[in-house]
C-alpha cells in the first residue's frame, strides 16, 4: 500500500482522505474552472509537445539542408531560406496571438460565470472573519433573534447560493475552499467577497492560503453542504442556548471552566462566559474537529489541547491553563456535552 | 570546432600593450585591492559573491525539503520554517538572482561593445560594496538570533509593528535598500556604457543581444527599483520605526497599497532576472549554431516590448484581493501578452538552430534543458493569467511549481550555459565538458523530480509556505519525491562544483576565442586584460569576430599612458570625444561603509540617518575630489 502510494503523484486521480482538491468540485462554480482547467492543459500541453518536437528536430538531423563550408564563410545561410524562416516565424507568432485570444476570451468568460450565482434568489449571506489561526463565522440574518454565530465550520444547504462575506481581524488571510471556489483574501479594514454553491452533500476542506504567521499550517476550515431539511436542524441547534450540565461530572466541568481564564476568550451561551476573541463554543460537540481543522474532535484530543496547546500548535495564542490534572476529566465532559 | 587564430602582435602593438598595462595596473596591497576599479574585477566580484549565496539559499531549500518530506514533521518548527523560507527566497532574488546577472553584465558588457571599462567604474565598486554589505546586513541577523519571518514579500500587517515585533523584517526591508541602491548604480552605469561607449560603426542594430537585454533590464531597473525602495523603506521601515501610518489597517493605512507598489517592481523583478538571460542565450546560440542568430530585429523588439509590458501587469498576483472584474480582466490579457514576445523569440531560435550547424557543448546543453523547462513554465504563466484559474492556484504549491520552472529554467539554466560558454573568458581554460553534460543532466532530472510534482500538489489543494501537513491530506508522496529531487540538485551542484575547480586549475588552455564566436569579448586576452583591448576595434558587422581577420580596422591615437577611452555618438556610434576613466579609488568603500554604518544603525535608532548622512558626505568629497584631467595614472 505505501509502495502504491509512490505513484500516486503520477496521475491526476483524487486522492483519498480530505476532499481540497481543485480538480474534484462539489459546486457549480469549482466545476466551470475545472474544466477550463482541462481546456487550459490539453490545449498548452499540444503546445508544448509542438514546440519542444520542434526543438528537438535539429538533434536528429543534424547538418541537413545546410551547406556547412558556405556557412562558416558567411554565418548565415541563403536569402531564399532566410526569407522562408521569417515566413514561418511570422506565422508562428500569429497562430500564437490567435490561441492566446482564444484563451482570454474562455478565460474571462468563465471568470465572470465561476464568480457569480446562478441565481440570487434564496441565496444566504455568512460572515467569515480570519483570526490567528481561527475562523469566525456569523450567519446573517434580517431577524436579528436568528444569527448564527460559530467557528471553523461552515454549514450549508445544498443547492442554495451562499454569499460569504469576508475580513480579517489581524493580519492577511485567504478563505479558500478549493471544491467549491476559487480563494478570495480576508483583509482587515477591507471586505471581500465570493459565492459558494454545493450542487451535492459532502464535507469539503478548506484552508487558509495567505502566510499568516506561526500557525498557517494550521489554519483550516471545513464546509458542510446538506440537504435543506438537515441544515434548518443545524441551524435550529445551534439557535438553541448552550445545554446545560446534567451529570455532577459536567457541572464541575462547568464550574472550572468558568472560574478560568478560558471565560476571557470564548464565550458560552447561557453562562457568564462571554469572551469574543476565540472560537465560541456554545456548540463545540457539534463540530467534528478542534483548533481550526488540526484535529478530530474526540475528548482524547480536546483533553491533550486544553493541557498544552503549544505542544499541538506551537505559537497559537490560547493560554496554557493551570489546570489540576483531575481538572481535565470533568472539564471535557461538558465540553464535549455541548451539542 | 577551429578557431580562427588571431594574428600575433606587431612590435609597436607590444609597447602599447606595456604602457596599458602601466596605466591599467590594480594598485597593490591591502587599501588597493578595495580599491579595484575595473569591470572585470568587480563584475567578478559580483558573480562570485552571488554564487555563495546561491549556495546559501541552496542550503535552505534542502532544509525546507527536508521538513515538507515527511507529514507532522518536526525538524524545524514553525518559526525557523518561517524565517528559512524567507530568507531563501530574499536571498534567491536579491541576493543571487539580479546580482549575478548584473555581475555578467558589468563583466561581458564592456568587452562586448568594444571598450576598456563601464563609464563609471567607482559608482560600479561602490554598487558591489553596497551589495555585499546588504547581503551581510541580513545575515547578520542570524548571528543576533533574529532573521524575517514575514516572506520574502513581507506584507503588512503582519510584516508590520505589531505582528512583527523582532528586528528580522526590518534587517529584510533595509537589505532591500543596499540591493537595490546597488541595482541602480550598475543599471545607471551600464546604461551609459551601451548608448556611449560602443567601438565605432556600431550602430543600434549591431549591438550584441545580450547588450539589449542588459540595455532593457537596466532601463526596467531604473523604473522598477524605485517602487520596492517605497514599499519596502519608505512604507514599512517607517511604520515599524518611526510608526508612520502609511500601510497599518490599525491606524488608518492600506495594506493593499503595499501589495501594489511591492509588485509593481516585484514583477518587473522576474524580467529583471531573466531578459539577461535570453541575452545570453541568443549569444550562446549563435556560437553553436555556426550562424547568425536568426532575426535580430525581432528578438530586440520582443526585448523591449517585454520590458514595457512587464510594468502592466502586477495585479496578477492580487487577483484574490478583491479587486474590480474588469480591471483583473485587462491584467489577464496584458500578463498572455507576455506569452507573445517570448514566444516569438522562442520560434526564432528554433529557426536559428534548424538552420545551423549545430555544436551539442556541455553550455549547449543548458540550453535544451532551458528550452524544455522554461516552455511548462510559460504555459503555467498562462494559465496563472487566468483569473478563475489563478483564484484556485494562487498561493499554492502550484505557483511554487511555476516560478522555479520559470526562474530556474528561464535564469539559472541559462545562467550555467553561460558559465560554461564564457568560463575560458574568465579564467583562460576550457570548463571540462563531460563533467559539464554530466552535472546537466543529474541537474536537468533533479529540477524535474523536484518540481513537477509540486503542480500536483497545488492542484490537491496544498497551500504555499505551510511548516507541515497532516498524513490525511494525501501529499507526503509527493512532498518525498520533491525532496528526493531537491538532494538530487544538490549533487548536481556539487558535480558542477567540483568541474570548476577541477577545470581551473587543469583544464584546458584556451586562448582568446576558444569557440571561433561571433562577438568582440572573444578579441579579448583569455582572461582578459585590465583594459581589454590593446587597440579598440571599429566594427563593421553584427558579428566583427566572423569578419576576416584581414578586415578588421582598429582605432589608433588613443592615449595609452592613461585610462583613456572613445565616446560615441548614441545611435550611429561615430567618434565623438576621448575621455579619461576614473581610476581606482578606496572612497567608494569607505562610503559604502558609511552608508551602511548609517542604513544599519537607523534600524536601532532613527538618529542614525545623520550618521549616515555626515559619513556620506565625507567620503563623496573625497570620491569626487577634484584632480587634474590629464595626469598621468599611477
Amino acid at each position: 500500500m505505501k509502495r502504491a502510494a509512490w505513484c500516486l503523484p503520477l496521475l491526476l486521480s483524487a486522492c483519498a482522505g480530505p476532499q481540497q482538491s481543485a480538480l474534484d468540485p462539489g459546486g457549480s462554480h469549482a466545476q466551470g474552472t475545472a474544466n477550463l482547467w482541462w481546456f487550459f492543459s490539453v490545449l498548452l500541453g499540444i503546445i508544448f509537445l509542438l514546440v519542444f518536437g520542434a526543438w528537438l528536430v535539429p538533434l536528429f538531423r543534424r547538418n541537413r539542408g545546410v551547406d556547412s563550408q558556405l556557412l562558416e564563410q558567411t554565418h548565415r545561410p541563403p536569402a531564399a531560406t532566410e526569407w522562408t524562416l521569417a515566413k514561418r516565424v511570422g506565422a508562428a507568432s500569429g497562430v500564437t496571438v490567435l490561441i492566446l485570444f482564444g484563451l482570454l476570451v474562455a478565460s474571462i468568460v468563465t471568470g465572470h460565470a465561476v464568480s457569480q450565482p446562478q441565481s440570487r434568489a434564496n441565496g444566504m449571506v455568512v460572515e467569515v472573519t480570519g483570526n490567528q489561526w481561527w475562523w469566525y463565522v456569523r450567519y446573517l440574518n434580517d431577524d436579528a433573534s436568528r444569527i448564527v454565530v460559530t467557528a471553523n465550520e461552515i454549514h450549508i444547504p445544498v443547492g442554495r447560493p451562499v454569499l460569504i462575506r469576508e475580513t480579517s481581524n489581524d493580519v492577511i488571510h485567504s478563505f479558500w475552499v478549493p471544491g467549491l471556489q476559487g480563494k478570495t483574501d480576508l483583509i482587515p479594514s477591507r471586505v471581500t467577497t465570493q459565492w459558494i454553491e454545493a450542487n451535492q452533500a459532502g464535507r469539503f476542506r478548506g484552508q487558509c492560503a495567505e502566510f499568516c504567521g506561526l500557525q498557517h499550517a494550521h489554519m483550516a476550515l471545513w464546509v458542510v453542504a446538506e440537504p435543506e431539511d438537515k441544515f434548518e436542524s443545524w441551524m435550529n441547534n445551534q439557535l438553541k442556548t448552550a445545554v446545560p450540565p446534567s451529570t455532577p461530572d459536567q457541572v464541575q466541568g462547568q464550574q472550572i471552566f468558568l472560574n478560568h481564564a478560558c471565560v476571557l476568550c470564548h464565550t458560552i451561551s447561557g453562562t457568564t462566559a462571554a469572551g469574543q476573541v476565540a472560537p465560541d463554543l456554545s456548540h463545540l460537540a457539534s463540530r467534528f474537529t478542534i483548533a481550526a481543522g488540526t484535529l478530530p474532535n474526540t475528548k482524547g484530543n480536546l483533553a491533550g489541547w486544553i493541557g498544552d496547546p503549544q505542544a499541538v500548535k506551537p505559537g497559537n495564542h490560547m493560554a496554557t491553563l493551570p489546570l489540576r490534572s483531575e481538572e481535565v476529566q470533568p472539564l471535557v465532559d461538558y465540553l464535549e456535552s455541548l451539542q | 570546432m577551429t578557431p580562427a587564430q588571431s594574428p600575433p602582435l606587431t612590435a609597436p602593438e607590444l609597447e602599447e600593450r606595456e604602457a596599458l598595462r602601466r596605466a591599467w595596473q590594480h594598485p597593490s596591497g591591502i587599501v588597493g585591492w578595495f580599491s579595484f576599479a575595473t569591470h572585470q574585477a568587480i563584475g567578478m566580484r559580483y558573480i562570485v559573491t552571488a554564487f555563495v549565496f546561491l549556495l546559501i539559499g541552496g542550503i535552505e531549500a534542502i532544509m525546507m525539503r527536508l521538513q515538507l518530506a515527511v507529514h507532522d514533521n518536526t525538524l524545524l518548527g514553525p518559526h525557523l520554517y518561517n524565517e528559512i523560507f524567507t530568507t531563501h527566497g530574499t536571498t534567491m532574488m536579491f541576493l543571487f538572482a539580479v546580482p549575478v546577472m548584473e555581475g555578467m553584465g558589468v563583466y561581458l558588457v564592456p568587452m562586448m561593445i568594444g571598450t576598456r571599462n563601464v563609464a563609471f567604474p567607482r559608482l560600479n565598486a561602490f554598487g558591489y560594496w553596497m551589495y555585499l554589505f546588504g547581503g551581510l546586513l541580513l545575515y547578520a541577523g542570524m548571528f543576533v538570533g533574529t532573521l524575517p519571518d514575514a516572506g520574502w514579500f513581507a506584507y503588512p500587517p503582519l510584516s508590520g509593528p505589531q505582528y512583527s515585533a523582532t528586528k528580522g523584517v526590518d534587517l529584510w526591508a533595509q537589505m532591500i535598500t543596499f540591493t537595490e541602491i546597488s541595482a541602480m548604480c550598475v543599471a545607471v552605469e551600464l546604461i551609459v556604457t551601451i548608448l556611449r561607449l560602443r567601438a565605432p560603426n556600431m550602430t543600434l542594430n549591431r549591438i550584441p543581444i545580450f547588450c539589449w537585454s542588459m540595455l532593457v533590464q537596466s532601463f526596467m531597473v531604473i523604473f522598477a527599483m524605485p517602487a520596492v525602495m517605497i514599499a519596502s523603506t519608505v512604507m514599512l521601515l517607517n511604520d515599524r520605526t518611526i510608526a508612520t501610518h502609511f500601510v497599518n489597517p490599525a491606524e488608518g493605512g492600506d495594506p493593499l497599497m503595499y501589495q501594489h507598489v511591492f509588485w509593481f517592481f516585484g514583477h518587473p523583478e522576474v524580467y529583471i532576472i531573466f531578459l539577461p538571460a535570453l541575452g545570453m542565450l541568443s549569444s550562446i546560440l549563435e556560437t553553436h549554431t555556426r550562424r547568425r542568430i536568426f532575426g535580430y530585429p525581432a528578438i530586440v523588439l520582443s526585448l523591449v516590448g517585454t520590458g514595457f509590458v512587464a510594468f502592466g501587469l502586477w495585479v496578477h498576483h492580487m487577483f484574490a484581493t478583491g479587486l474590480p472584474q474588469i480591471g483583473e480582466d485587462y491584467f489577464t490579457a496584458a500578463s498572455m501578452m507576455i506569452a507573445i514576445t517570448t514566444g516569438t523569440q522562442i520560434f526564432c531560435w528554433i529557426a536559428t538552430i534548424w538552420t545551423g550547424r549545430l555544436q551539442l557543448t556541455a553550455a549547449m546543453h543548458f540550453i535544451f534543458g532551458f528550452l524544455f523547462i522554461f516552455v511548462i513554465g510559460g504555459l503555467t504563466g498562462v494559465m496563472l493569467a487566468s483569473v478563475p484559474l489563478d483564484l484556485q492556484v494562487h498561493d499554492t504549491f502550484f505557483v511554487v511549481a511555476h516560478f522555479h520552472y520559470v526562474l530556474i529554467g528561464g535564469a539559472l539554466f541559462p545562467l550555467f550555459g553561460a558559465f560554461h560558454y564564457w568560463f575560458p573568458k574568465f579564467t583562460g581554460r576550457l570548463i571540462g565538458e563531460r563533467l559539464g553534460k554530466i552535472s546537466f543532466w543529474i541537474l536537468f532530472v533533479g529540477f524535474n523530480l523536484t518540481f513537477f510534482p509540486m503542480h500536483l500538489l497545488g492542484l490537491k489543494g496544498m497551500p504555499r509556505r505551510i511548516y507541515t501537513y497532516s498524513a490525511e491530506m494525501g501529499w507526503e508522496p509527493a512532498n518525498m519525491l520533491a525532496t528526493i529531487g531537491a538532494c538530487t540538485i544538490a549533487l548536481g551542484g556539487i558535480v558542477f562544483m567540483v568541474n570548476v575547480i577541477r577545470s581551473r586549475k587543469r583544464g584546458r588552455v584556451a586562448g582568446p576565442d576558444p569557440w571561433d564566436a561571433s562577438t568582440l569579448e572573444w578579441a579579448t586576452a583569455s582572461p582578459p586584460e585590465n583594459f581589454n583591448f590593446v587597440r579598440l576595434p571599429v566594427v563593421s558587422s553584427r558579428t566583427p569576430m566572423w569578419t576576416p581577420a584581414q578586415d578588421r580596422v582598429t582605432v589608433v591615437g588613443l592615449r595609452n599612458d592613461r585610462r583613456e577611452g572613445l565616446v560615441t555618438t548614441l545611435v550611429d556610434a561615430q567618434p565623438h570625444r576621448r575621455f579619461v576613466f576614473a581610476g581606482p579609488s578606496i572612497w567608494p568603500f569607505l562610503a559604502a561603509i558609511g552608508v551602511t554604518i548609517g542604513l544599519a544603525g537607523s534600524i536601532v535608532q532613527f538618529s542614525w540617518y545623520y550618521v549616515a548622512a555626515a559619513l556620506g558626505t565625507i567620503a563623496f568629497i573625497g570620491w569626487f575630489w577634484p584632480r587634474r584631467p590629464f595626469e598621468v595614472q599611477p
